[in-house]
């Protein structure tokens, strides 16, 4: 199936006798296999409404990445969470779309300063389970009206709705950006200047550490004066600190981009898990995880970790507070393993009691989060 | 605005609900005189009033869990209040409802610098989260300007913003974790000092659900460092149309001030009288302001000055000193007392898209004139979202609502051109029957749909957000199952 209109979509998923596999650029196959028709949303395509002066996009759901990107680009302005091209990771070579980047609330380094793709989401229409269109939010940058099933539907990975349009906040680019390298931190020491450096005022939008590069890294982004004033000033916070300055655009655009896209531990094998947590926890954590690679994002409360296939880290993960994604996992460790981190019984409860209202049949990729 | 008639069974067993709550309260946390009830009658929407049932005044999560058990298995209504500072009647109470109060519930549970995160209770007021932070030069960043009388409860519950969320966001973008008591006294957590959910987002779904899924007993809030520095400019223009066309022109060109704000002649007269502020006297008036270093404010000035020469101003005003900013400052935060001076008011928040200001702009003084009511328009501007005030006399018969019927115009125009009925005070009963406005049917059951699930019985404020028809056999099949 490959509706082009919503009402196509409406009409397909009331229609549908059996289990429906929802896809979009089919980039991130995260989440158990759902076995079901295929419902490809890349037909519904298109820029519907960008207002640069109000930092607003309203796009249909099947849109490729890359084509909202450039019409940004073209305005000086970009998606500023930033979302994560699974491919590289994954081994897939599909066509990203925005509705699989807000199903999977994609957001990269700079969520720690600006937040994730949720909370870019200004609205959002989407089919339901029944086959019934809803709408909520809107596109406009403030909104209570209502319960925010924005939120909900970001992240639900088209297991509550089929989204069909979204509108975004997006914001301008900045003039300039620079990358401050620390060479040879250990963990702890890493999250430690990680964590100073996010709690200066001088605005940190990228924090990461890379083991296998000895390296730890940190994004300043604004008015060329301002960024230089800033990696001044973190260089005299840092003073004890030998720091190399990359300046490039382009160099920094690549810096972070690997960062996103986790290449570090994109080659090898075995399986990949992303955890969140508080940064403080990371250093005793990792210790435990016995992992072949790690990557260190958000200040060190993103956790990217590359095990033998079939190791269950979120049992290494006990007195840890946060969750763990298996996001890379062989077919057989997605049998033994959850995907997604089980919650305790009175939020699985809600959990199903959400599934069942909004998809009382149970055909929207069912299974892909789990119960 | 209509309200539900109460249920006489409930109050008829008033005296053994009481009973059962006092058991496991301490003393002096139940109040059921009638002359003591009274004053939780209303929120800050003071034309509606109406005492509870009774109210508790519970000081720990344990204590929250234990009340709702016995409202729930004794079937009787909720309604969790906070500070009481709703514009929009959202801790409204009705006759047959347990008011549940935490303002007592005020305490720091835990304050993380190096993971920028601090834990209170949510009784605690918004400023006061600041206020515990900021011997370390951080900050909790949404700054409603009721910041110094509401409460995070309350906060969480509407899904508050503030005059600077241009730049830090609203409630939603600042909260990371919650603890919840459901209705059936369930206690569990959503989130903590990590980011993002392993599942749902159903801390998305919590923000902002106007009390109606669960009562938050505390919450993870993300703080800040303070930014080095902070200047505004005052901007006076002889046109609304031209200050909205600098305001775009601003957010395009790529700062990202932290505030803008806008106000128009009536107001600007109004505070003038109030609070001496120096105000220009002009058709409108913006108050920018960026942070930074004193180098980085000048770099972000310069930028915003050369957008607003282009634009023709009456006025260009730079503070100079901390002093100068303070006057800045001070009319626009004088607003809502400069006007309730000369008038009652009421106050509207609709949202609209900014490049539709100067047409919204236009048609509300259509509709002053109309309706034959003044309204002053305040309100941030960089995020489009409104705050035309309508002022009227509550002592005139019949002015309250031809007030509503003209602010009911209003929120269907901020719709029509694409926004909504309300940017930050939430729905409560004063927008509830305007949902149909910009919701379908189907849009509305969706919402309802996730209520079911938190809360089957529909007893945690039932009455707002929906308009009672909506809602109603809902609220009657709850009650028929008692
Ligand atoms: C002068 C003035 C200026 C204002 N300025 C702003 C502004 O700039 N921005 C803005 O957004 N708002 C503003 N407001 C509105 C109001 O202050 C906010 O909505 C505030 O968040 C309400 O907080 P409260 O603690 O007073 O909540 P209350 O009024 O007590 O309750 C509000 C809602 O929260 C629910 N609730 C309370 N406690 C809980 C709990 N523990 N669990 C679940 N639900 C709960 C209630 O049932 C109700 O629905 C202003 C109000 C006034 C009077």
């Amino acid at each position: 199936m490959r509706p082009e209109t919503e009402a196509e979509l409406a009409e397909m998923i009331a229609a549908a006798k059996g289990p429906l596999h929802v896809q979009g650029g089919g980039t991130r196959p995260v989440g158990q296999p759902v076995t079901g028709e295929m419902l490809h949303t890349s037909g519904m395509s298109g820029i519907t409404l960008y207002e640069p002066g109000a930092l607003t996009l309203v796009v249909q759901a099947g849109t490729p990445l890359a084509e909202i990107e450039a019409a940004l680009d073209a305005e000086g302005q970009r998606l500023p969470f930033e979302p994560m091209d699974h491919r590289g990771l994954l081994g897939t070579s599909g066509t990203p779309t925005i509705g699989g980047v807000v199903a999977s609330n994609a957001s990269g380094p700079r969520r720690i300063q600006v937040g994730a793709c949720r909370d870019f989401m200004l609205g959002v229409r989407f089919v339901d389970g029944q086959g019934t269109v809803i709408k909520n939010g809107g596109r406009v940058m403030k909104n209570v009206t209502g319960y925010d099933l924005v939120k909900l539907l970001s992240g639900s990975w088209g297991t509550l709705g089929v989204l069909s349009e979204v509108s975004l906040k997006v914001l301008p680019k900045p003039d300039s950006a620079a990358t401050l390298k620390f060479r040879g931190l250990d963990v702890a020491q890493a999250v430690s200047v990680m964590s100073r450096a996010l709690g200066s005022p001088f605005e940190i939008t990228g924090a990461a550490h890379d083991p296998q590069a000895g390296q730890t890294l940190l994004r300043i982004e604004g008015f060329a004066q301002s960024v230089t004033y800033r990696a001044g000033q973190l260089r005299a916070l840092f003073s004890d600190h030998a720091i190399e300055i990359e300046n490039d655009p382009a160099q920094v655009a690549a810096t972070w981009a690997g960062i996103r896209d986790v290449a570090p531990l994109q080659d090898g094998t075995g399986d990949v898990w992303r955890l969140s947590v508080k940064p403080s926890d990371a250093p005793e954590l990792v210790a435990r995880l016995d992992a072949e690679a790690l990557l260190f994002d958000w200040g060190g409360g993103l956790i990217w970790a590359r095990v033998p296939e079939g190791t269950d880290l979120r049992a290494r993960m006990s007195g840890v507070k946060g969750h763990a994604t298996l996001i890379r996992g062989s077919a057989a460790s997605r049998a033994a393993l959850p995907v997604f981190h089980p919650e305790p019984a009175p939020l699985a409860h809600i959990t199903d009691g959400l599934r069942l209202r909004f998809d009382p049949r149970g055909i929207l990729n069912p299974g892909l989060m789990g119960a | 605005m209509e309200m539900p008639v109460p249920n006489a069974d409930v109050i008829a067993r008033k005296a053994q609900i009481v009973a059962a709550l006092s058991k496991v309260m301490p003393s002096g946390a139940v109040i059921s005189d009638v002359s003591e009830t009274r004053a939780y009658e209303c929120d800050a929407l003071t034309a509606y009033r109406c005492a509870p049932l009774a109210v508790v005044l519970p000081r720990s999560t344990e204590e929250v869990s234990a009340v709702m058990k016995i409202c729930h298995d004794m079937g009787v209504p909720v309604v969790p209040r906070g500070s009481g500072t709703s514009l929009a009647g959202g801790a409204l109470p009705t006759a047959d409802c347990v008011l549940l109060g935490v303002a007592r519930m005020n305490e720091v549970i835990e304050t993380d610098y190096e993971n920028r995160f601090i834990r209170v209770q949510t009784g605690r007021t918004n400023l006061s989260v600041t206020g515990a932070v900021e011997q370390e030069d951080f900050f909790y960043a949404p700054d409603p300007s009721s910041q110094l009388a509401c409460a995070i409860a309350g906060n969480i519950a509407m899904n508050s913003g503030g005059a600077h969320c241009l730049k830090y966001g609203v409630t939603t973008n600042n909260l990371l974790g919650v603890t919840i008591v459901l209705m059936d006294g369930t206690v569990t957590e959503i989130g903590g000092a990590h980011l993002d959910s392993g599942g749902l987002d159903l801390l998305g779904l919590i923000c902002g659900s106007e009390g109606q899924l669960g009562v938050v007993t505390e919450a993870t809030l993300r703080i800040l460092r303070k930014p080095e520095g902070a200047r505004p400019v005052l901007m006076g223009f002889d046109s609304n149309e031209v200050a909205g066309a600098c305001v775009s022109d601003i957010i395009k060109a790529g700062v990202l001030p932290v505030a803008i704000e806008f106000m128009d002649r009536p107001c600007i007269e109004a505070c003038e009288a109030f609070a001496h502020a120096g105000y220009p006297m002009c058709e409108a008036l913006l108050i920018v302001e960026v942070e930074g270093s004193p180098a980085e404010i000048d770099e972000q000035l310069s930028v915003i000055l050369d957008i607003a020469r282009r634009h023709n101003p009456v006025e260009l005003r730079e503070a100079k000193d901390a002093d100068e900013a303070g006057r800045i400052w001070l009319g626009r935060k004088s607003a809502f007392g400069a006007m309730g001076q000369i008038n009652d008011y009421m106050c509207l928040d609709g949202t609209i898209p900014v490049t539709s200001l100067p047409y919204v702009l236009k048609r509300i003084g259509e509709l002053s004139k109309q309706y034959g009511l003044g309204v002053a328009n305040v309100f941030h501007a960089g995020d489009g979202n409104m705050h035309p005030l309508i002022l009227f006399d509550a002592n005139k018969p019949g002015d309250l609502e031809l007030c509503e019927d003209m602010g009911a115009d209003i929120l269907r125009l901020c719709v029509e051109v694409g926004g909504c009925l309300t940017g930050e005070h939430g729905v409560g009963i004063e927008k509830r029957d305007l949902m149909v406005d910009q919701f379908a049917p189907d849009d509305l059951e969706a919402q309802m749909a996730v209520k079911d699930v938190f809360d089957p019985k529909w007893l945690l404020n039932p009455a707002k957000v929906f308009p009672l028809a909506a809602s109603e056999s809902r609220r009657n099949f709850a009650l028929a199952a008692e």
